[in-house]
C-alpha cells in the first residue's frame, strides 16, 4: 500500500509540473498577475510531493520491503542501516527520482530566494524548470517507476547494493554530483526567461551569477568526491579514467567554468550576452547528455546502468526537444540581446574571451573522444572501437597549460584596455621570480633536471605569484596592509581561492603522474619487496567478519628507509549476498604521498599477489578541489548580491555601470 | 562596416579559427589514438595485423584459468563459443574477474602470435556485460546459426 502511496505522489508531481510548465508562462505572457502568483505555491507544491515520494522510495528500503522490484533489486536485510538509505539512489530508477527531487529542491530555492526579482521573471523561471520536472517525472512514470511491484511473489531476501557502492563517499559523491549537475537547470531556466523577455542586463546577470556559482561550485565537490571514491574504493591506483561517464561531468564542468568566466563579464561590462546565453544552453545540454550516456547504456564504462533502449530514446527525445527549443529560441531571440563592444585588443574582457574559447574547447575535444565511438560504430556498420586516455591526454594537458599561463595575466588585466607596458611592468618579475624558482626547487630537490616537474612548477608558481601581485595592487592604495586586504570584497577572495585551487589541482594532476610508481608482487608470509625508499613486509592474512561481508585482511609492515613507519591492512572481501569480492585498499595518506596496497589473490602455497603503490602529490587533486569549491560558495555569500536586492526593493536600482568592488579599478593612465 | 561590428567580426574569426584548429588537432590525435575491438572469431581468422593494440572481448572459458604458482603470469581462454583465443596476462586480474563472465582484454598479438594483455577490465556492476563482449557473443551467435552445420 505505501509504495503506491508513492506512486500516486509521484504522479501529483507530474501533474503540479504541467501545471507550473504552462500556467505562469502564459501568465506572464498576458501580464495575469494571478496567474503569475501561482508560480511559487505550484512550485512548492512539485517539492513536496517529489518529497515525498522519495521519503516513501526511502521507507521501502529501510522497512526491507522487497515486493517492490527496485528495493529488493538493490538492497538485503543484512546492509547495514546507512547504506540502505543510500542504496535509494545505488540504482537507476530511485537514482532518478532523487534527481528530479534535486530539480524540486532548486526550484524551491529559486521560489524562495528570489523575492527581488520581477514576479513575472521568476514565474517564467519556474515555467521552463516545471518544463524539465515534467520531462524528467513523465520519463519516471513511463519507462523507470521506481515503485514498481514484485507481485504476488516478492522475493524473500533482496540481491544487495552493488558492493563497490557501499562505501562513504558513495554516500555523499552522487548527491554531490546530482545537486550540481541538476543546479545547471536554474542558469538554464535564467537564460530562456532572459531570451524570452529579451531583458539580459546587468541585473539579470547579477541575478544569475549566485546560481552559476553554487551549482559549479557544487558540482566541483560531486566530482572531486567521485574520483576519490574511484581511487580507493575501485582499487586501480588511478584518480581518473577518461570513462565515458566520467567526461560528461567534467564537459559540464568546464562549460560551467566558461560561463561563470562569461557571466562575470556580462555582468561588469555587459559584453558576451549572447555567448553567455549560448553557454548555459550548452551546459544544461551537456547535463542532459551525460544522463543519456549514463542511462542508455550505449557506451561501455563502469558507470552504466543496466541497458534498456526505451529509456535512451526518450532522453534523446528530450534531449532534442529541449537543446532544439532552446537553440530555435536563442536563433530568434539572441539579435535582441545588445552586447557593448567597447574594449581594446588588450583587456580583461579579451583573456576572459580567452579562457572561454579554450574552456570550450577542451570540452569539446573531451565530448568528440567520448562520442566517437558511438559514431564510428554507427558510420562503420558495427564496428567497436574504443578511445583511450592517451588522446584526452595529448589534448587536455596543453590546453590547461596554456589556460593557466593566460589566467595569470588575465588577473593582473583590467577592463577595457590595458596597456601592453602596464601588463609587462606588473607581471615582468612575476614571471623571472616563477621561472628562476620554478627551475631551481626542483632541480635542488631531484639533483636532476627534471624537465616536466620545472614545466609544472613555473606554471604554478606563475599564478599563486599572479594572484599575490593582484592583492598587493589591489590594496596598494589603502592606509595599511590589514586595512587593505579587510577591503577586498569576499567575491574576490573566492574568485582567488578557486583559482589557487584549480593551480593546485593541475600541478597534483601532473606531479603525481610524473612520480608515481607501482609494483606488482607475489609474497609469501615474512617476504617483503621494496618500492622506491619503502619497504613492504606481508605478516600474514587474517580472516575478518564483516556485518554483510566475510573478507582476508593482509597485515602489511610498511618501512621507510629502514624505519618503521607503520602497518597497513588492505582487505579482500566477498559480499555474501551478492558474492561479489572486492578489494578495500591499505592506504596511509600524507600531504605529500599516497601509499596504497590493493591485495589480489592467493595461491595454492598461501602467497598472496598485491600490488604497492607509491603516489606523491596525489592528495593536492582534491585539496585543490576543495578550494575551488570553497572559492565558488565564498563568491555567492558576497553582500554584494544582498545589497543589490535591498536597493532595487528600495527603489534606487543603480543606473548606469558603476565601478565595482570585485574588479580592477579602471587605469589610471 | 561599423567598428563594433568590425570588432564582432573579428572575435567571430579569432573563435571560429581557434575551435577548426582545436578539431583538426583533435581528429588527429584521434586517429592515433583509437583501439579497434575483435571477436575471438575475427582474431582467429587473422584478422588483427601483429603488434597493433587492440581490444578483445569474450566469456572466459571455464577451467581455463591458469595461474603461474611462483610468478603473476596468468593465462586464460577467452571465448564467443565459436572460437577461442588464449590471452596472456601478467599482473593482478580485477575483483570481478570470474570463469564464465565477460571481459575485455587491451593489448596486442605478440611476434609469436599469442595475445598479451596489458590491461583486463571486468565490469563492477556483474549483471551487466559490456556492450563489446555482448556484440561479440551476438555476432558469433548470428555465424553459428546461419551455419547450422559447425555444430
Amino acid at each position: 500500500m505505501i509504495p503506491e502511496l508513492g506512486n500516486f505522489s509521484l504522479i501529483l508531481a507530474f501533474c503540479l509540473s504541467v501545471l507550473l510548465a504552462i500556467v505562469p508562462l502564459v501568465g506572464a505572457t498576458r501580464d495575469n498577475a494571478l496567474w503569475i502568483s501561482l508560480a511559487r505555491p505550484l512550485t512548492a507544491g512539485v517539492f513536496v510531493f517529489l518529497s515525498v515520494s522519495l521519503m516513501i522510495l526511502t521507507y521501502s528500503f529501510v522497512a526491507d520491503d522487497f515486493s517492490v522490484q527496485y528495493v529488493a533489486a538493490n538492497s538485503n536485510t543484512m546492509l547495514p542501516l546507512q547504506y540502505k538509505i543510500t542504496a535509494v539512489w545505488g540504482g537507476h530508477e530511485g537514482s532518478f527520482l532523487f534527481w528530479t527531487w534535486m530539480l524540486g529542491a532548486w526550484m524551491l530555492a529559486v521560489a524562495i530566494f528570489s523575492k527581488a526579482m520581477p514576479d513575472a521573471f521568476v514565474a517564467r523561471v519556474l515555467a521552463i524548470m516545471g518544463m524539465i520536472a515534467t520531462g524528467y517525472t513523465l520519463f519516471m512514470l513511463a519507462t523507470s517507476n521506481p515503485f514498481d511491484r514484485v507481485l504476488p511473489l516478492p522475493p524473500a531476501d533482496g540481491s544487495d547494493l552493488n558492493a563497490a557502492l557501499q562505501d562513504v563517499a558513495f554516500i555523499m559523491h552522487p548527491p554531490s554530483l546530482y545537486m550540481g549537475y541538476v543546479g545547471f537547470s536554474v542558469v538554464f531556466a535564467f537564460a530562456m526567461a532572459a531570451l524570452l523577455t529579451g531583458r539580459l542586463d546587468a541585473a539579470w546577470a547579477r541575478w544569475c551569477r549566485p546560481w552559476a556559482n553554487l551549482a559549479w561550485a557544487i558540482l566541483t565537490l560531486g566530482l572531486s568526491l567521485g574520483s576519490w571514491w574511484a581511487y580507493y574504493e575501485l582499487g586501480w591506483g588511478g584518480w581518473w579514467a577518461w570513462d565515458p561517464v566520467e567526461n560528461p561531468p567534467l564537459v559540464t564542468w568546464l562549460l560551467g567554468a566558461a560561463m561563470i568566466h562569461s557571466l562575470a563579464a556580462t555582468e561588469k561590462r555587459g559584453v558576451f550576452k549572447s555567448w553567455t546565453v549560448l553557454l548555459a544552453i550548452m551546459a544544461f545540454a551537456s547535463s542532459l547528455l551525460g544522463t543519456f550516456i549514463t542511462r542508455s547504456g550505449l557506451l561501455t564504462s563502469v558507470h552504466a546502468f543496466a541497458t534498456d533502449p526505451t529509456r535512451g530514446v526518450y532522453i534523446l527525445g528530450f534531449l532534442g526537444f529541449i537543446v532544439g527549443g532552446s537553440l530555435l529560441l536563442y536563433a530568434i531571440r539572441a539579435p535582441v540581446l545588445k552586447s557593448e563592444f567597447g574594449f581594446g585588443s588588450l583587456s580583461r574582457e579579451v583573456f576572459l574571451l580567452a579562457n572561454n574559447l579554450i574552456l570550450v574547447v577542451a570540452s569539446a575535444a573531451i565530448l568528440l573522444g567520448t562520442l566517437y565511438p558511438m559514431v564510428y560504430q554507427a558510420i562503420s556498420g558495427g564496428d567497436l572501437i574504443s578511445v583511450g586516455p592517451p588522446y584526452f591526454n595529448t589534448i587536455f594537458v596543453p590546453l590547461m597549460g596554456l589556460l593557466v599561463v593566460l589566467m595569470g595575466v588575465g588577473l593582473i588585466s583590467r577592463w577595457k584596455k590595458t596597456s601592453g607596458r602596464y601588463l609587462v611592468q606588473q607581471l615582468g618579475k612575476v614571471a623571472i621570480a616563477a621561472i628562476a624558482l620554478g627551475v631551481v626547487i626542483p632541480v635542488l630537490l631531484t639533483m636532476d633536471i627534471p624537465l616536466g616537474t620545472i614545466g609544472v612548477t613555473i606554471l604554478g608558481l606563475w599564478v599563486v605569484f599572479a594572484i599575490g601581485k593582484d592583492i598587493a595592487l589591489k590594496t596598494a592604495n589603502k592606509p595599511t596592509r590589514g586595512a587593505g586586504l579587510k577591503s577586498l570584497p569576499v567575491s574576490y577572495w573566492g574568485m582567488q581561492f578557486a583559482h589557487f585551487g584549480f593551480v593546485l589541482t593541475m600541478a597534483g594532476a601532473c606531479l603525481t603522474s610524473i612520480y608515481s610508481i607501482e609494483r606488482s608482487v607475489l609474497l609469501q608470509e615474512g617476504q617483503s619487496a621494496d618500492l622506491g625508499r619503502y619497504t613492504f613486509t606481508f605478516e600474514g592474512i587474517s580472516p575478518v567478519q564483516g556485518p554483510n561481508y566475510i573478507a582476508d585482511e593482509a597485515s602489511m609492515r610498511v618501512e621507510r628507509d629502514g624505519d618503521l613507519l607503520r602497518y597497513l591492512y588492505p582487505q579482500k572481501r566477498l559480499y555474501t549476498a551478492s558474492r561479489t569480492p572486492t578489494t578495500q585498499m591499505g592506504i596511509d595518506g600524507r600531504f605529500l604521498r599516497d601509499l596504497f596496497i590493493t591485495l589480489g589473490d592467493p595461491r595454492q602455497d598461501g602467497a598472496w599477489s598485491m600490488t604497492l603503490y607509491v603516489k606523491p602529490f596525489v592528495r593536492w587533486i582534491w585539496i585543490g578541489t576543495l578550494f575551488i569549491a570553497f572559492g565558488g560558495i565564498l563568491a555567492v555569500t558576497d553582500k554584494r548580491y544582498r545589497r543589490y536586492k535591498t536597493r532595487q526593493r528600495a527603489g534606487q536600482a543603480p543606473q548606469g555601470r558603476t565601478i565595482e568592488l570585485g574588479s580592477a579599478p579602471e587605469a589610471s593612465v | 562596416m561599423k567598428p563594433h561590428r568590425k570588432k564582432k567580426l573579428g572575435i567571430i574569426i579569432f573563435i571560429t579559427a581557434g575551435l577548426s584548429l582545436a578539431i583538426g588537432l583533435s581528429l588527429y590525435a584521434l586517429s592515433a589514438n583509437i583501439d579497434l575491438f575483435f571477436t575471438p572469431t575475427q582474431v582467429a581468422a587473422g584478422e588483427v595485423p601483429a603488434g597493433q593494440r587492440i581490444r578483445v572481448g569474450g566469456m572466459v572459458k571455464e577451467g581455463s584459468v591458469a595461474h603461474n604458482q611462483s610468478t603473476l603470469e596468468v593465462s586464460f581462454i577467452t571465448t564467443d563459443y565459436s572460437h577461442e583465443v588464449p590471452v596472456y596476462y601478467s599482473g593482478i586480474l580485477p575483483d570481478l574477474f570470474r570463469e564464465g563472465q565477460g571481459i575485455v582484454a587491451e593489448g596486442a598479438i605478440s611476434p609469436e602470435g599469442v595475445f598479451v594483455a596489458s590491461r583486463v577490465l571486468a565490469k563492477h556492476d556483474e549483471n551487466y556485460m559490456s556492450v563489446e563482449v555482448k556484440a561479440a557473443m551476438d555476432a558469433a551467435e548470428a555465424q553459428r546459426n546461419a551455419a547450422p552445420g559447425v555444430y
